[in-house]
């Protein structure tokens, strides 16, 4: 189990915590949510559940030394979910010492890295395994352990260094559960590397502002964040799906330019070591309308055209639904007490005409509360090559009220 | 002996007297500024907490707490840095705006969102729009730098207890919310007393008074609290500054997008 790693790790970072006098912090969220399912499941195999509630808890413990020079965070998480058992879930999130030096930083420790400007794909992102169960967007993540350094130059930006020796799986859901796809999918991965999840990768990034432009160049080597599933049959002669996590070697930039109301944002990698190489890339714009129709309220348009050249035989490279694909999206802030926001978007497959769509409204009530709505739509996905033709039944609403302390 | 004196008095007279005389309401204003600037430069950095209290019309009050830490850049064709956090309402707790300010452009500005843990470069074209719900405009909590605006002195008059300059300035920026300001600068200290804010129609939109000045580091004065209405809305902010802290020995590279995204 994930547990037995850190056990030493907390035991090296818990021992300054006795010995001197710091700042102490604590904070964190509870929510209840509950997941409608408007149509009835598409395989005999899964539960027919409409409603599925579940609460989670993320609580945040920040020791600070040293008038904030040294760092130590804990955050756990954990989900129960009435429906799906591999929705309950624990995960440390974070658990990591940081220090601060005049122009370097040092890390130790699970954390979570977010590198990237697109909106409708993280491509280049990669630090971090996908906590799928959580959401279908890719934003939940689960914590990383890694030995981080980064150098902060005076005038060409930070020079990143990440040192990964241990692999988390991707979070999957239960066998008879929604959002898991055509097949069931096995809780035991097989692993190109020997070493199984003990491979060590490797990463590096440089960023930098020049001027308008941000701009990201990022190198990895390692256990491929994405799976290829192979289809395995039980002695019972019923199918599944087994992950396979390849090793790849994959470079990135990204970069976004900000003008007046403008943003024009780009990110591409290039990947090796899931079949013959590729190319994969997003750009696009968000342009801000400020102060819309004689109120405080800001409207942006945003829209990105996404390519993935990947090997389209699924026994190399992982499937993808952005292989060929046009992004459009709005988003409506209100800019009032209550925090309101809206943000809606489509990704339509270009060849095929299978839709991805979302939407997502929140808003603070009291002093400590926020109601949030977000649906996760499947639209014309019943074609035999479509993506998502093992989800087309599984779009959902998402309602959940959260108390932060 | 006496009548040289005296001639040499008048010679005095004139040589500064004079330019004094000729100098146009618009210089005279622009003089303010320029001494108000002079009296509050060299104080490399500061850090600050203060609380927001938002109110509506029915007087329904809604708090936000932030932590404000600010870098002195002492280029005048450059603005300061300033990281902003949120530590109240507790959903947006450790939310981050790094700031690069300009003078008469955009300012860069990166925002970091914990929930993601993301940086995100955004547009600072807007600065007149309500920072954070409030009756603040980004624009109105950015610091006083003599080239942002034109001038015209309008009047000496007495404000509260003191004798203040009453200075009209107009913003350069072409984007701002304002035609004008009207400030009122103290004699004694040069300290901004009162604000008031005219918008794009020209008319009065806002009033901005400074309370609780206190002195730090025996040279920078700083009020205690900022007190906005919106005359127009019967909104009105109250930010209460808790707690200064002058010569923090901050380093610019504390005001990086890298160092952003480890704001708590």
């Amino acid at each position: 189990m994930y547990w037995k790693y850190p056990a030493i790790l907390i035991l090296i970072m818990a021992a300054p915590l006795f010995s001197a006098a710091g700042e102490f912090d604590f904070r964190g969220e509870i929510s209840a949510e509950m997941r409608i399912f408007p149509k009835d499941v598409q395989f005999p195999d899964q539960d027919n559940y409409h409603f599925d509630p579940s609460v989670k808890i993320e609580p945040e413990f920040i020791y600070e030394l040293d008038s904030g020079n040294d760092r130590f965070t804990f955050i756990p998480f954990f989900r129960y979910d009435l429906e799906d058992d591999n929705r309950t879930h624990f995960d440390i999130r974070e658990l990591n010492w940081i220090h601060f030096g005049s122009n370097w930083t040092f890390l130790v420790g699970n954390d979570i890295v977010f590198w990237g400007v697109a909106e409708s794909r993280h491509l280049v992102d990669i630090i971090n395994q996908i906590d799928f169960v959580e959401d279908i967007d890719n934003e939940d993540k689960l914590g990383q352990p890694m030995v981080f350094f980064s150098y902060e130059m005076e005038k060409y930006g930070a020079a990143e260094f990440y040192f990964m020796p241990y692999f988390r799986k991707r979070t999957f859901p239960s066998a008879d559960a929604r959002l898991r796809g055509p097949l069931p999918i096995s809780e035991d991965p097989e692993y190109e590397s020997d070493l199984d999840e003990f491979h060590p990768d490797f990463a590096f990034r440089w960023f930098s502002t020049i001027n308008e432009l941000d701009i990201g160049l990022s190198f990895f080597y390692g256990t491929s964040r994405e799976p290829i599933f192979l289809t395995e049959t039980r002695d019972n002669g019923s199918q599944f799906f087994r992950p396979f996590y390849q090793i790849i070697n994959q470079v990135g930039l990204d970069a976004q330019w900000t003008r007046d109301a403008w943003l024009l944002k780009l990110e591409t990698i290039g990947r090796g070591g899931q079949g013959s190489y590729f190319f994969a890339t997003v750009f696009g714009f968000e342009y801000t309308f400020f102060q819309v129709f004689n109120s405080n309220a800001d409207l942006g348009i945003l829209s990105e055209y996404l390519y993935d050249g990947r090997d389209e035989n699924l026994e190399f490279a992982p499937p993808t639904f952005f292989d060929n694909d046009v992004f459009a999206g709005l988003r409506y802030t209100l800019n009032d007490i209550e925090d309101t926001e809206f943000l809606a978007g489509l990704t339509t497959d270009t060849k095929t005409g299978e839709m991805l769509g979302f939407i997502e409204a929140s808003r603070r009530f009291g002093e400590n509360w926020v109601a949030e709505i977000e649906t996760r739509l499947f639209l014309n996905s019943d074609g035999e090559q479509d993506i998502f033709e093992g989800f087309k039944d599984d779009s959902f609403i998402n309602i959940s009220i959260g108390r932060y302390f | 002996m006496k009548s040289i004196n005296i001639l040499t008095a008048i010679l005095i007279l004139v040589l500064f007297a004079v330019p004094l005389m000729a100098q146009t309401p618009e210089e005279q204003g622009k003089a303010v500024a320029v001494e108000a600037k002079k009296r509050d430069t060299g104080w490399n950095d500061n850090k600050s907490v203060s609380k927001m209290v938002l109110r509506n019309k029915q007087g329904q009050e809604s708090v936000r707490v932030l932590r404000q830490n600010n870098f002195e850049i002492n280029d005048p064709g450059l603005g300061d840095k300033s990281v902003v956090v949120f530590e109240e309402p507790r959903d947006i707790q450790g939310t981050a705006l790094l700031s690069h300010t300009k003078i008469l452009d955009p300012d860069d500005q990166w925002l970091y969102l914990p929930a993601l843990k993301r940086v995100k470069r955004i547009s600072s074209k807007n600065k007149s729009g309500p920072f954070v719900g409030s009756e603040f405009a980004y624009e109105d909590l950015l610091a006083q730098e003599v080239e942002k605006y034109d001038y015209k002195f309008l009047r000496e008059e007495k404000c509260g207890e003191l004798e203040c300059f009453v200075v009209e300035s107009y913003p350069l920026y072409k984007n701002s919310g304002y035609t004008k300001l009207n400030v009122w600068w103290d004699k004694d200290e040069y300290r901004v007393q009162k604000i008031d804010f005219y918008d794009r129609k020209d008319s009065l939109l806002k009033t901005l008074n400074y309370s609780g000045y206190q002195q730090y580091n025996n040279k920078f004065w700083r009020a205690d609290k900022l007190s906005m209405i919106n005359h127009q809305t019967g909104k009105s902010t109250d930010i209460i500054i808790d707690d200064w802290k002058f010569g923090t020995g901050q380093n610019e590279n504390e005001f990086t997008p890298a160092r952003l995204k480890r704001a708590k």
